[in-house]
């Protein structure tokens, strides 16, 4: 008997919670480490870019004001739907990483981990780093952390699942929405990812996924004046990294500089803090 | 209107502060020749020229930095938290004994009411260096890991609006998380910082830990782009703000920018409105109005908008304008004629996009730059004196006539730095308060300042927060 033809996927962007193709209708050739044809990737456009920062722009305020408990289990169930999902995702992170297949579920592991550490947070956040202030005079003063907003993420480039989480979730846990472009050479697992993303509660919109070229999109992820910060973790271009840098003051975005490429370590405070702003409210005491 | 009293004048003496013709640079602990040109810092209250100081040139920026690199690496990175924690201690205390003689001469450089250096700012600059005294030594307890580092050494460019002010906001965290410090002061208010290098020297603090440079925007940007520099801390303009951002791209420098603002001061129909008027005046005719929280946009609901301005003016109409070293005097002078030339022409585009200008009768003095308090009516969200920054005691007022339409104008800002909020219904207060895309958040009151009060911006108005503990983050290795 024949062995069964597979039935390939399609890989496509996530904006908006749906999973269009390019509206540039372009594509381009992933292969694995050694050079084999896996798929084609849809190769984001300026247009796609701006697409999805509305998006995230339209999801922000809700996203912001879901109580975070709500928000930790919404992460959280990300998390259990990506272990339902072991298996695909340890077989792309081999395809797209060259990963034996045990380093690979080590992983995959430590990408649904981080979920649940980051899931944990959503309402730890405003105890930590939050404060009620003693100000000299007959006033109650607080300050409380808020997201920033609409967030750019260049995900890393090496590792394409375990460190594209461990840039997404810190950016979303505290509110914000945030248009992410997957590595370029290995987008594939956060497109399986964003498959996951859609069907765990997270409301559309407020995590979007390109795929394509750092150098085609992130310039205009950088300038877009609509685009609160930017991470350019996955920008490994000195030259590029300036640039982007340049154009993200236009509005002065809040720019998160590449500063590890260790994804497996204590990811610690630092993530979060990146994309949140300090409000402080003062109060008049009195009868 | 009759006034129910006269008002003798009653001058504060300004014998108390012994002002030299000529100032240097102040570096590794002396005053230093600079290489460049001179500056005339003037009062402008009067025009009088107060002194000359030094423009330093790109050699003496350099000579600076340099001096503040050899401190931090010999000497104050080796200094422990306690003994940092001390030295700040002395400064805050002999910032308290000498605080008439450096209200005096912030109201003779910079044009403020005596009532207000003396009351507000220096009060507040020796509260400052205390709370961060405090911190020296506890910097392990401040939430950002066991072991935060300084960065080591902090290029800080600071304004005329409170000089004294920010330099505590700007020197006080830096030298408590154990950073040394190159600091230029505004070009028209350089002379209390010249005065903060004299405590410096009472205090016995280690040379080149503190040192000041003066000049204007050339020095500044050879003081931000000194590679030498690892930390850069700027108050100012959005649009300085943007160039420096722009300027530190590529770089391993820490940047944190306290700008522009057009704050929305939101009253609504349950305000208490005596108290209101009282909190708008606050908002935005203190200090002149060159405040970059200033609540310049009142946002009125339109029930009472008749009611609340009408009884506005009348408040206004009783401020007392003229000679900032009178203690009666309630708006000062203007900073500059550069300032007052660019209030003019904002105003008078006012006046051309269709807004109605009221302005209080009083007299303006024959010599200095003076700018009565000024109220636009009948303005809208597209006019550039509802979206620009004028920095002057200048009102726009807008209507609104629900809680959803106040909130939506208000955040209709490319600028996010403060808001306020006047109602008789905490519930409202909370809401609309996490509704404010804005940092600092005041409510049944305005322009509250405290060093344990974290400040600072949303959006285009900065990044980065001071005061507080997470004033400390700007100056440690930490996020």
């Amino acid at each position: 008997m024949a062995a069964r033809l597979e039935v390939r996927k399609t890989y496509k962007l996530y904006i908006g919670g749906t999973f269009p193709r390019s509206e540039s209708a372009r594509s381009y050739e992933v292969t694995d480490p050694k050079g084999r044809f896996l798929a084609n990737a849809a190769l984001a456009s300026r247009k796609d870019a701006r697409d999805s920062v509305v998006a995230a722009r339209k999801a922000q305020p809700g996203w912001a004001k879901a109580t975070a408990y709500n928000r930790g289990q919404v992460l959280y169930r990300v998390a259990e739907v990506m272990e339902g999902r072991r298996a695909q995702f340890v077989d792309e992170v081999v395809a797209s990483e060259g990963l034996t297949a045990r380093r690979a579920e080590a992983v995959v592991e430590a990408a649904i981990d981080r979920w649940v550490w980051y899931a944990g947070w959503a309402d730890k956040l405003a105890q930590v780093l939050g404060s009620t202030n003693p100000v000299a005079g007959p006033y109650y003063n607080f300050s409380v952390p808020e997201p920033t907003g609409v967030v750019a993420v260049v995900a890393p480039q090496e590792s394409s699942l375990l460190g594209l989480v461990s840039v997404l979730a810190p950016v979303i846990v505290s509110g914000n929405t945030v248009v992410a472009l997957a590595s370029q050479a290995r987008p594939l697992p956060a497109i399986t990812l964003s498959e996951v993303l859609a069907t765990s509660d997270v409301p559309g919109g407020v995590v979007n996924l390109l795929t394509g070229s750092v150098a085609e999109v992130a310039p205009w992820l950088a300038s877009h004046m609509d685009v609160n910060a930017i991470d350019i973790a996955g920008v490994d271009d000195p030259d590029v990294r300036t640039s982007l840098e340049v154009a993200a003051a236009d509005n002065l975005k809040r720019v998160r500089r590449p500063d590890t490429d260790d994804w497996t370590t204590d990811p610690g405070l630092t993530r979060i803090r990146s994309f949140l702003e300090t409000k402080t409210v003062w109060h008049p005491i009195g009868v | 209107m009759p006034t129910p009293f006269e008002y003798a004048p009653a001058p504060e003496s300004r014998s108390v502060v012994d002002l030299a013709s000529s100032y240097g640079l102040f570096i590794d602990g002396d005053f230093v020749d600079g290489t460049g040109g001179s500056l005339k810092s003037i009062n402008p209250a009067t025009e009088e020229v107060l002194a000359e100081v030094a423009e330093a040139s790109a050699a003496d920026v350099d000579r600076a930095v340099k001096a503040a690199r050899r401190a931090y690496t010999r000497v104050w990175s080796k200094t422990s938290g306690k003994d940092r924690g001390k030295y700040l201690f002395r400064i805050a205390r002999l910032i308290q004994e000498r605080s008439r003689e450096l209200a005096v001469l912030e109201s003779l450089d910079n044009g403020k009411p005596i009532k207000e250096s003396r009351d507000v700012d220096i009060p507040l600059v020796a509260a400052h260096f205390f709370y961060y005294a405090g911190w020296a030594d506890k910097l392990e307890h401040a939430g950002f890991g066991p072991d935060p580092r300084p960065l080591g050494v902090a290029a800080q460019v600071i304004p005329w609006n409170f000089p004294m002010l920010m330099l505590a906001w700007k020197i006080a965290p830096a030298l408590a998380a154990g950073n040394t410090v190159v600091l230029k002061p505004a070009e028209t208010t350089p002379l209390t910082a010249l005065f903060f290098a004299d405590i410096c020297r009472q205090a016995d603090l280690p040379p080149g830990v503190v040192n000041i440079i003066t000049g204007a925007g050339d020095t500044g940007r050879a003081l931000v782009e000194h590679p030498g520099v690892d930390k850069v801390a700027f108050t100012g303009s959005t649009e300085v703000g943007k160039a420096i951002a722009r300027a530190v791209a590529g770089t391993d420098k820490k940047v944190t920018l306290e700008l522009g603002g057009k704050a929305a001061n939101i009253v609504f129909d349950d305000a208490p409105i005596d108290q209101a008027v009282e909190g708008i005046v606050a908002g935005i005719f203190f200090n002149q109005g060159h405040v970059c929280c200033a609540g310049s946009r009142l946002l009125v609901q339109e029930n009472i908008a008749d009611e609340l301005v009408a009884r506005l003016k009348r408040r206004l109409s009783t401020l007392r304008l003229g000679d900032p070293l009178d203690k009666n005097t309630d708006i000062g002078a203007i900073n500059s004629l550069e300032q007052l030339e660019r209030i003019r022409h904002l105003t008078g585009i006012g006046d051309d996009e269709g807004a109605e200008r009221w302005t209080a009768d009083c007299d303006l003095p024959a010599k200095g730059y003076w700018f009565a308090p000024t109220v636009f009516t009948g303005v809208s969200q597209a006019h550039r004196i509802a979206r620009e920054e004028i920095f002057g005691p200048v009102l726009s007022v807008l209507t609104f006539r629900t809680p959803s339409e106040a909130v939506e104008k208000a955040n209709n800002s490319a600028y996010g730095l403060s808001a306020g909020i006047w109602t008789e219904k905490g519930s409202r207060i909370l809401k609309v308060a996490s509704q404010m895309r804005a940092g600092v958040v005041w409510a049944n009151t305005f322009n509250r300042f405290d060093p344990t009060s974290p400040f600072g911006g949303y959006k285009e108005s900065g990044y980065g927060r001071e005061g507080g503990r997470h004033g400390l983050a700007a100056y440690l290795d930490v996020v």
